[in-house]
């Protein structure tokens, strides 16, 4: 499935998402990402590297209170590791955290052609995440960024100003950047988009829409 | 805003704290021998860096010391499942240090993987010679990169991956336009991809 993807995260995205200092939607479309894409799994992985090596490089602090042994201190609940990728085409990593595959999501109509479904994000957590459908041909109104905005293609492809990505690519959109995706005329299109901040959707179903579904 | 003690051209990226093969001996002691002796052992070699990973995410000493004990646990009781062919142990723990840090002080969920590209089928005991070899050199090749980066961009990357800030907070923290940060971490991170190129 790689070897089909072309577009990938910005580096410096890759390495918030290795740091552990990508805002959780952001993480959570890398994560999809990285799950299909092997070459991105190896940066990663790399860039993890860097991580050990720096927290072992900085200065140490011994005032550690006490240690008490393992046995009398369990690590509480832990999540279990990730599935191997499915032949679903949803993503291991979504379809696990959420307990959804393709056929149980509930999508609603954001507009004609248009369909939406969010996901929830954990309590305090900023931004935005939800998996979007767009029939074939169809476009997604012109909307502007708070910053920064990731999308994941994961069923059939799109096509906007910058190019055109299909399964497994990602368009990591920096600030203030304006763009219209319109779904392919053959498959239309199914992604997973998130942004920091809530998306500012300036086309009609954009204003249309805006104060019931919060887009 | 470089602290005293994490300058570029810091002796302590040169020199590593255990070396890789000490390391990895330390946590196959723990696999074979649960005992007191060898969790303190392995608490006094990395329970101050972890929990100076901890305070940098600006949390009192209280919760420091919890999560501390906490990731030390889990390298513990994980330690059997530990192959050194996948990776160093200071990568392994790094990785949980940072998911527990997501977990429990943001209250997020952690999205990076955790277990499944360290634990491995193979036992502890029967390394991968020569994957072992470019493990230990990917480590080598990542401190000297670090040793080289000009102050600038060493500053974006350990605000990203030590005080697990946002680009935009880091932009805000060091007063430079978003686009400045995120070329900085660029630039360090193409040298150090090119600097593990051939490991692929």
């Amino acid at each position: 499935m790689s070897a089909h993807i072309r577009h990938h995260p910005d580096p410096a995205t890759l390495l918030s998402y290795a740091a552990g200092a990508l805002a959780e939607p952001l993480a959570a479309v890398v994560a999809g990402h990285v799950s299909m894409c092997s070459r991105c799994r190896e940066e990663v992985r790399d860039l993890e590297v860097l991580g050990g090596v720096m927290m072992m490089a900085g200065r140490p602090d011994d005032r550690i209170a006490s240690i008490s042994s393992p046995r009398r201190h369990d690590s509480g609940k832990e999540r279990p590791a990730f599935a191997a990728p499915s032949a679903e085409r949803l993503p291991a990593p979504i379809a696990a955290a959420y307990g959804l595959s393709f056929d149980t999501i509930s999508w609603r109509r954001l507009g004609p052609g248009v369909w939406h479904h969010r996901l929830a994000l954990s309590h305090g957590a900023r931004g935005d995440l939800r998996l979007l459908k767009i029939s074939a041909g169809r476009a997604m109104p012109d909307h502007g960024h708070g910053g920064e905005e990731l999308t994941l293609v994961l069923d059939g492809a799109y096509a906007d100003q910058t190019g055109e990505y299909r399964a497994g690519d990602i368009q990591d959109v920096n600030e203030d950047i304006e763009h219209t995706p319109v779904a392919d005329r053959g498959m239309g299109c199914i992604c997973l988009i998130a942004s920091e901040q809530p998306a500012r959707f300036k086309g009609w179903i954009g204003r249309l829409f805006q104060p019931f579904t919060g887009m | 805003m470089l602290s005293a003690n994490f300058t570029a051209r810091s002796p302590l990226w040169a020199i590593p704290v255990m070396t890789a093969a000490s390391m990895t001996n330390l946590l196959s002691l723990i696999a074979r021998d649960r005992s007191d002796a060898a969790f303190r052992r392995l608490f006094e070699e990395y329970g101050p860096r972890v929990r100076s990973f901890m305070l940098r995410q600006g949390v009192d000493a209280d919760v420091a010391d919890d999560l501390t004990q906490e990731t030390l646990t889990i390298v513990w009781q994980k330690a059997a499942l530990y192959s050194p062919e996948k990776g160093a142990a200071s990568t392994w723990i790094f990785t949980i240090a940072r998911n527990l840090r997501i977990d429990r002080i943001r209250q997020q969920r952690p999205w990076q993987e955790l277990t499944d590209q360290f634990a491995s089928s193979i036992p502890s005991d029967m390394p991968l010679p020569d994957v072992q070899l470019d493990e230990q050199q990917r480590e080598t090749r990542v401190r000297a990169v670090l040793a080289e980066l000009p102050a600038d961009q060493l500053e974006a990357v350990r605000l990203a991956f030590m005080d697990g800030l946002p680009h935009s907070e880091i932009a805000e923290k060091l007063g430079l336009p978003l686009g400045t940060v995120k070329s900085r971490i660029r630039l360090a991170y193409n040298k150090l991809r090119s600097a593990l190129e051939d490991l692929r």
